[in-house]
C-alpha cells in the first residue's frame, strides 16, 4: 500500500481532483441565490475517515474552504462519536463557526463514504446561504456584539439518519430564515452535489480498489508536505516582520493590529500573531480555524504549485494566543470573518515582500464590501439585494495589478447589473473604474471601482459591511497604498459617509436617493519614480492616472500635448531624489 | 448551371490549406493540401482549389472554414474600434464580470480591445422592465460617433443598458451613427444579442465590430480572387454553431465565425460516423499543445451558449461545444518538487517542438515518448517539414528528466509519460461524457489530426469507450466538413417572464415569426435543401435560480400553451438534477429558435478504397513497440491500401500521409465499406 507507483499516484490525483470539482459545478448550477450561483461562495471536497483532514479540493470553489473544511469534517466526526457513531447513509448538516470555521451563513453538509461497512472517506459540501435569520437581511450585521444577532446556529446535527431525509430539520431551518425558498434551493443544490460525488467515488474505488485509492490519498498528503518544506527552504533563514489594520470592529472606532512575526528556520516556517489585537466587541473576529485557513490561502497564491490539501500545513506553526482577535469561541460574533482575513493575507504578503520580494504581490483591495438593500414592494413582498464588490489587485514584480478583480479568498464573479435591475426595484447610475485609485509604484496597483446606485421604491433599508476606509491597502518593496474605500448615501438634507467610515446599519433611503461605493485599488509595488514616464503618459492618456498625480505621486511632468517633457520630469525626480 | 457541379470545401489553419472537392455530377471526390499563406490567406486559398480544380467555373459552392476571425482576435490584430454608450457605463467592457485569469497567484492583466478614450457615453436610460426613462438624443450620438470616427477609429458598436428589454433608444442611436460613419462597420449590440447580460451582450458586439473590417476585407478579396479566376458559384461561411452563412451575413457577424475552423471538423466527424452507423462519437483533435474533444449524441454535435476566446475576451453566441486541455503532441513531462509526473500544460508546441524535432527544445514531451516507443516512424515524420526525428536525443531527453528522476527505464517512463497524457485525454472525455449522464460504453472515439490516432485505443481503455473509428483521411476532415455543413441561423431573445404571468399563445407565435424570417434568409441564399428544420428552446428556471436550464419545446399547429412549457421544463430540470422543487414558481428567461436548411447527405462511399488489398499484402515491415511494460514485434501496415473487411490485430503501425495510427495490443482493427477503419477489444472485434 505504501508503495504505490508514481503512475498510478498522477492518475488517481486527476481523477480525485475531478470528483471534487465536479461536486463544484454541480452546486453553482442549481444553486438559487447569487452568491454560490454566480459568486462561487461555495466548496466541496474530499476528506480523511478518521481525521477529517483535507484530502482533495475543488479547484472552483471559494478558495478560503479549502483551509476550513477540515475542522468542520472533524466536528462532525467527534459529534458522531458521542452520538451512536457513523452510518451509512448519514448526512450532517451544521453552520456553527466556532466548530467548522468562517460564519453563519456557511452551511456544510458531511456525508462519510462507506465501503466494505467501514468509513472509507468523507464527502463535504458547504455552501453560503442567502439569510440564516438574525438582526440584518443577508447576515452581514457590522453591529453585532453576540453571535446571536448575526443568525440561527445550528450545531452538527443529521439531516439523512441511515438515507431517510429529516423533513423536521429542513422545517427548523426554513422557518429561521427570510428566504427559505432559496435556502430550500441551496441545500437541494448541495445535495445533489454529495449525491454525485458519492457515486463518482464509488466508480473509482470499483476501478482501482480500495487500498489502492487510500494509497493514493495518503502519498498525496506526504508529497505535498515534502514541497512546502523545499519551497520554505528556498527562502532566505530569519525573522521578518508586519502590520496592518481593521479600521474598526463596527461598535467601538478604534483600529485592530494584526501582527505577524514570520520565520523561516531550515525547511520550517513559524507565522506568529501573537503581537495581534486581542478579541474585539464587533463581528470581525475569527476563529483559530479561519485564521489557519487564510495563512493557506496567502501562501498558496505566493507558492502557486503547492496542492490543495492538508500536507502543505504540516512544516507550518502558528502561534495564535486564545482570545485574540484570531482565535474566539461562542459567543463572539463572527460575522465579517471575510475582513479580517483579507488583512491577515495582506500581512502574509508583507511579510513575504520582505525576505522574497520577486515572489511577492503587493495587498489588494481588501474589503469585500458586502452592501444590501432591502425593503418591501408595493405588494408587501420582501426583497433583499445583496452583493459583494470589487476593486484592483496589487502590483507585482513583472507587472501592474489587474484592475477590478475579485477578493484574494474568492473566485466570485460580480452578478450583471441587468439581472440585478431586473430582479430589485434599483437602477445603477453609475459602473465605472475609480481613477487614481491604483497604487503608485514601478508597477502601479490595479483599479478599484465606482458603482451608484438610486432606490426605485418608496423606500429601503441599506446596510454596508466594508474595511480599508481608514487604512488602504499598502503597497510591498517602496510601492504605495491605493486610494481608500469610500461610501456615501444621499438623505434629504444632502450627502452623509458613515461615521465608522465603511460600517452601517439601517441606513433610510427614498425614492430617487442614491448611495455610491468607491472601492479601493491594488498597493503599488516598488518606488514610483521608478516607473517608466512612457508608462505613466499611457496611464494619463486613459485616464488611469490624472496629470496632477503623475506629477506629484510618480514625478512625471507631460507637456500640454500629453507627451512627457523629459526635462522636466528629471528635474523634479531628481529633486525628489535629492530631499 | 448545369455547368456548376462542383462543392468545393476549404479549411485554412495555421500551416496547411486543405481543400475536398466533391463532384457532384460524377460522384467523385479529392483532395489537395497547400501551404498556408500567413498574412493573405486568400491566396493559399486560391491555390489551394487551383489544386483540385482544373476549371473554377465548374464550381457551383464554395464552403470555407476561416481562421482568419480567430486569429485576428487571439493575435489581437482587429481594427480600431469605438463604443458609444449609456452614461455611467463606459468601463462595462474593461470591468468584465470582476473575475481574474488564475484561481492562485494574483499576477493577472487584462487589456480590453477597445480603449478607454474610444468609448464615448451619451445620456440616455432604459429600465429593466423597458420604460424609457430618458430618450437618447440623436444629435449628441452623431457627435460621438463623429469624434470616434476623427479618432481613427474603423468600427464602432453602440450598446445600451437594458438594450434587450426594449431596443427603442439603441435603436435609434445605431440609425444616427449610420447616418455619419464613413463606412458599413457599424454594430448594435442588441443586434446582436438581445439577450440579457450586459458584459456578455457588449463583449460579443464590440468583438463583432473589432472583426468586421478585417473578416469583411478578407472575404473581399476572397471573392474577388475567385472572380479573377472564372468561378461565379456560391461562397459560404462555416459559422462557430456548425452551420454555414452567406458571405453577406457574415460580413455583418464575423463574430459568428470565432470557432468556423474547429466547427468544420466536428461536423465532418458527425456525418462520417453516421454514414458509418456510429450516432454517438466523441471526437478527439490533437494538436501540438492542445487535446480537443466534443461529443456528439444522436447524430448532433452538443452546442455550447458562449465561450472565452482568451481571459474576458467572451464570446456569446452558439457554438459547438469543444473541451479543449493542454495535452497535445507538444505538451512538456516533468517531475514536479513533490517528485510527482507531469504531462503539461506547458508546451513546446511545433517549433521548436518536441526534442526529437532537433529545433532547440530539450524537455522531452508526449511526441518524444510517442517516438522512443516506437509507435512513430522516425524516418517518416508526418507534416512534411522535416526529414527524419532525432530518436537518441529524445531519449536523452526523457533519461534525464523523467526515468532518472523516478528510477524507472527509459521507456518504462516513456510509458509513463504516455499514460499520464492519456490519463488527462480521459478526463476530458469524462468531462463532456459521463459527467452530463451519458453511457461512455455507447460512445466511439473519433480521432483527427495528426495525433489523435497514436492514442485512441488507449482511451478505449481507459474510459471504457466501446470503440475508435479513425476516418480514411484524418488530416482533411475539416474541410470534408464544409462540404457537409448544413445552413444555420440561430436567433435568441430574452423574455424574462414568470411562467405564471405569460402569454404562452403569443410567445409561440414570436418565435414562429422569428424562425420564418430566419427561413426566409435561408431560401435568399441560393442553396438546395433536403428539408428545414426549427427548433425551439427556452432557457427557464425557478424564481430565485439565475442559471437557466434549456428546455425543449414543440410549437404545434394550435400554439403554445403554459401547461405545455411547464411539463417541458419539469422534463429538462429533471434530467439535469434529478429533483423538482414544488412551490416554486417558474420563469422564462430566453427564447432561442434555430432554423437549419440540411444539405444533402454526401454519400461516404466515394471514400471506399478501390482497389484495397487484404491486410498481409500491405505489410510493409515490422516495428519493435513498447508497451504494457513489455516490447512487441508490430506490424507495419500501408493504412491506405487495406481493403474493405481487412483486419489488423494489435499491436499494429497504420501508416499514411496524414497521421499514423497505433492499433493496441488486445485490440483489432477492421475496415469498413466507407474505408473508416474501426478499433475494438478483441473480443467484440470479430462481432
Amino acid at each position: 500500500m505504501n508503495a504505490i507507483d508514481p503512475v498510478t499516484l498522477a492518475i488517481l490525483k486527476g481523477r480525485l481532483e475531478q470528483i471534487a470539482d465536479e461536486m463544484d459545478a454541480t452546486l453553482f448550477r442549481s444553486a438559487f441565490n447569487p452568491i454560490i450561483a454566480e459568486a462561487h461562495d461555495a466548496s466541496h471536497g474530499i476528506y480523511d475517515a478518521a481525521t477529517g483532514e483535507t484530502l482533495v479540493q475543488g479547484k472552483s470553489g471559494l478558495p478560503i474552504f479549502v483551509g476550513v473544511m477540515a475542522f468542520a469534517v472533524k466536528a462532525v466526526i467527534d459529534k458522531a462519536a458521542k452520538s451512536g457513531g457513523l452510518n451509512e447513509g448519514d448526512v450532517w448538516i451544521f453552520n456553527d463557526p466556532y466548530a467548522g470555521g468562517t460564519h453563519l451563513s456557511d452551511f456544510r453538509l458531511v456525508k462519510p463514504v462507506f465501503r466494505d461497512g467501514a468509513p472509507f472517506c468523507f464527502l463535504a459540501s458547504v455552501g453560503h446561504w442567502h439569510d440564516v435569520g438574525g438582526n440584518v437581511p443577508g447576515n452581514y450585521n457590522p453591529a453585532a456584539t453576540e453571535s446571536f444577532q448575526e443568525g440561527m446556529l445550528i450545531p452538527p446535527v443529521k439531516l439523512y439518519d441511515r438515507g431517510t431525509f429529516r423533513q423536521d430539520v429542513v422545517d427548523i431551518l426554513s422557518a429561521n430564515s427570510r428566504l427559505p425558498m432559496s435556502l430550500y434551493g441551496d441545500l437541494n443544490g448541495q445535495i445533489n452535489a454529495l449525491e454525485l460525488g458519492e457515486r463518482r467515488m464509488a466508480a473509482l474505488i470499483d476501478d482501482y480498489g480500495a487500498p489502492t485509492v487510500a494509497g493514493a490519498l495518503g502519498e498525496l498528503k506526504a508529497r505535498a508536505a515534502r514541497m512546502m518544506r523545499a519551497q520554505i527552504a528556498g527562502l532566505p533563514a530569519g525573522t521578518v516582520s508586519a502590520e496592518d489594520f481593521l479600521d474598526n470592529d463596527g461598535i467601538v472606532d478604534a483600529p485592530l493590529k494584526i501582527a505577524l512575526d514570520l520565520t523561516i528556520e531550515g525547511e520550517r516556517m513559524v507565522m506568529d500573531f501573537s503581537r495581534s489585537s486581542p478579541a474585539c466587541a464587533g463581528p470581525v473576529n475569527i476563529s483559530r480555524a479561519t485564521t489557519v485557513a487564510a495563512c493557506y490561502v496567502a501562501l498558496k497564491h505566493i507558492f502557486g504549485e503547492v496542492p490543495a490539501n492538508a500536507g502543505v500545513l504540516e512544516p507550518v506553526e502558528f502561534r495564535i494566543d486564545e482570545g485574540s482577535l484570531l482565535s474566539v469561541g461562542p459567543p463572539k460574533p463572527v460575522g465579517g470573518y471575510t475582513e479580517t482575513i483579507l488583512r491577515l493575507i495582506d500581512v502574509v504578503f508583507q511579510a513575504v515582500a520582505k525576505i522574497a520580494p520577486d515572489d511577492a504581490m503587493a495587498c489588494a483591495y481588501g474589503t469585500i464590501n458586502a452592501l444590501s438593500l432591502a425593503g418591501h414592494r408595493a405588494d408587501g413582498q420582501r426583497w433583499v439585494m445583496f452583493s459583494f464588490f470589487g476593486g484592483g489587485h496589487g502590483a507585482h514584480g513583472a507587472g501592474d495589478g489587474l484592475n477590478h478583480g475579485n477578493a484574494p479568498i474568492s473566485t466570485a464573479t460580480i452578478p450583471p447589473l441587468e439581472i440585478l435591475e431586473a430582479a430589485y426595484p434599483v437602477r445603477f447610475t453609475r459602473w465605472a473604474l475609480r481613477p487614481d485609485s491604483g497604487g503608485p509604484g514601478t508597477y502601479r496597483g490595479g483599479l478599484g471601482a465606482v458603482y451608484e446606485i438610486e432606490l426605485m421604491e418608496r423606500a429601503a433599508e441599506v446596510f454596508l459591511f466594508g474595511e480599508r476606509g481608514r487604512h488602504p491597502p499598502p503597497g510591498v518593496a517602496g510601492g504605495e497604498a491605493a486610494a481608500a474605500n469610500r461610501f456615501t448615501y444621499q438623505q434629504d438634507d444632502g450627502e452623509h459617509r458613515p461615521p465608522l467610515a465603511s460600517k452601517m446599519v439601517g441606513i433610510r433611503l427614498s425614492r430617487g436617493q442614491r448611495v455610491r461605493l468607491e472601492t479601493p485599488g491594488g498597493g503599488g509595488y516598488g518606488p514610483p519614480t521608478a516607473r517608466d514616464p512612457e508608462a505613466v503618459r499611457r496611464d494619463v492618456r486613459l485616464g488611469y492616472v490624472g496629470r496632477e498625480a503623475a506629477r506629484s505621486a510618480y514625478g512625471v511632468v507631460l507637456a500640454d500635448d500629453g507627451t512627457v517633457d523629459g526635462a522636466a520630469t528629471a528635474a523634479l525626480r531628481g529633486a525628489e531624489a535629492a530631499q | 448551371m448545369s455547368g456548376r457541379h462542383l462543392v468545393v470545401g476549404v479549411d485554412v489553419g495555421g500551416t496547411f490549406t486543405d481543400v475536398f472537392v466533391l463532384d457532384e455530377r460524377a460522384g467523385r471526390v479529392a483532395t489537395a493540401k497547400v501551404p498556408s499563406t500567413r498574412g493573405d490567406q486568400s491566396r493559399g486559398f486560391v491555390e489551394g482549389i487551383a489544386a483540385g480544380v482544373d476549371d473554377f467555373a465548374a464550381i457551383g459552392t464554395v464552403v470555407h472554414g476561416t481562421t482568419v476571425g480567430t486569429n485576428a482576435l487571439l493575435e489581437r490584430k482587429g481594427a480600431r474600434t469605438g463604443i458609444i454608450t449609456t452614461a455611467g457605463f463606459a468601463d462595462v467592457l474593461e470591468m468584465r464580470r470582476r473575475d481574474r485569469p488564475t484561481t492562485w497567484g494574483l499576477r493577472g492583466s487584462f487589456t480590453p480591445v477597445v480603449e478607454r478614450p474610444d468609448r464615448r457615453e451619451v445620456a440616455e436610460r432604459v429600465l429593466a422592465d423597458g420604460t424609457v426613462l430618458e430618450a437618447v438624443d440623436e444629435a449628441a450620438v452623431r457627435a460621438c460617433a463623429g469624434a470616434l470616427a476623427e479618432a481613427g477609429c474603423e468600427a464602432v458598436c453602440v450598446f445600451f443598458i437594458n438594450g434587450y428589454a426594449n431596443d427603442a433608444n439603441e435603436a435609434r442611436a445605431v440609425e444616427a451613427v449610420r447616418s455619419v460613419w464613413p463606412n458599413a462597420y457599424v454594430t448594435g449590440a442588441t443586434e446582436i444579442l438581445p439577450e440579457i447580460r450586459e458584459f456578455e451582450r457588449l463583449s460579443t458586439a464590440a468583438l463583432n465590430a473589432y472583426l468586421q473590417p478585417v473578416v469583411s476585407s478578407y472575404l473581399d478579396r476572397l471573392e474577388g480572387a475567385l472572380g479573377t479566376r472564372g468561378a461565379a458559384g456560391d461562397v459560404l461561411i462555416v459559422q462557430s454553431n456548425g452551420g454555414v452563412m452567406t458571405v453577406e451575413t457574415a460580413k455583418r457577424y464575423p463574430v459568428r465565425t470565432a470557432l468556423s475552423g474547429p466547427a468544420a471538423g466536428v461536423i465532418a466527424a458527425t456525418a462520417i460516423a453516421r454514414a458509418a452507423g456510429f450516432d454517438d462519437i466523441i471526437t478527439c483533435d490533437m494538436g501540438g499543445t492542445s487535446f480537443d474533444v466534443s461529443l456528439v449524441a444522436g447524430g448532433a454535435a452538443a452546442l455550447a451558449p458562449q465561450t472565452a476566446i482568451d481571459f474576458g475576451m467572451v464570446v456569446r453566441v452558439p457554438m459547438i461545444e469543444i473541451t479543449t486541455i493542454g495535452a497535445g503532441g507538444g505538451s512538456i513531462a516533468h517531475v514536479d518538487k513533490s517528485g510527482l509526473l507531469q504531462v503539461g500544460p506547458e508546451s513546446a508546441g511545433s517549433d521548436p517542438g518536441p526534442v526529437c524535432y532537433g529545433l532547440g527544445n530539450a524537455r522531452p514531451t508526449v511526441t518524444d515518448a510517442n517516438l522512443v516507443l516506437g509507435r512513430i516512424n522516425a524516418e517518416r515524420p508526418i507534416g512534411g517539414k522535416l526529414d527524419r526525428l532525432d530518436t537518441a536525443a529524445a531519449r536523452r531527453a526523457i533519461e534525464q528528466h523523467v526515468a532518472g528522476p523516478l528510477g524507472l527505464g527509459v521507456e518504462e517512463a516513456a510509458e509513463a509519460i504516455l499514460k499520464l497524457a492519456n490519463a488527462r485525454m480521459a478526463g476530458a472525455i469524462r468531462l463532456v461524457s459521463i459527467e452530463r449522464g451519458h453511457d461512455p460504453a455507447r460512445f466511439a472515439a473519433m480521432p483527427f489530426g495528426g495525433g489523435g490516432a497514436l492514442h485512441a485505443g488507449a482511451l478505449i481503455k481507459e474510459v471504457g469507450l466501446g470503440s475508435a473509428l479513425v476516418p480514411r483521411f484524418p488530416g482533411v476532415t475539416s474541410a470534408l466538413g464544409c462540404v457537409v455543413a448544413d445552413m444555420r441561423h440561430d436567433r435568441v431573445q430574452t423574455v424574462n417572464r414568470l411562467l405564471d404571468a405569460l402569454d404562452a399563445g403569443a410567445l409561440g407565435r414570436d418565435m414562429a415569426a422569428v424562425a420564418e424570417a430566419a427561413e426566409a434568409l435561408l431560401a435568399r441564399a441560393g442553396v438546395g435543401f433536403t428539408r428545414i428544420d426549427r427548433i425551439y428552446e427556452l432557457d427557464m428556471l425557478y424564481l430565485g435560480q439565475t442559471h437557466t436550464v434549456s428546455v425543449p419545446i414543440a410549437i404545434g399547429p394550435d400554439g403554445l400553451t403554459r401547461a405545455a412549457v411547464m411539463a417541458a421544463f419539469e422534463d429538462a430540470y429533471r434530467a439535469a438534477y434529478g429533483r423538482l422543487l414544488d412551490g416554486i414558481p417558474v420563469r422564462v428567461m430566453n427564447h432561442r429558435v434555430a432554423v437549419i436548411g440540411r444539405r444533402p447527405d454526401l454519400d461516404m462511399a466515394v471514400f471506399a478504397p478501390l482497389d484495397g488489398r487484404p491486410a498481409e499484402a500491405c505489410r510493409t515491415g515490422t516495428r519493435r513497440v513498447y508497451a504494457d511494460g513489455a516490447f512487441h514485434e508490430a506490424g507495419v501496415y500501408d493504412r491506405l491500401a487495406l481493403a474493405v473487411d481487412a483486419r489488423v490485430e494489435g499491436p499494429a503501425l497504420l501508416e499514411q500521409a496524414d497521421t499514423t495510427i497505433f492499433v493496441d495490443p488486445g485490440l483489432v482493427g477492421t475496415v469498413d465499406r466507407f474505408g473508416n477503419l474501426i478499433v475494438r477489444p478483441r473480443e467484440t472485434g470479430d462481432g
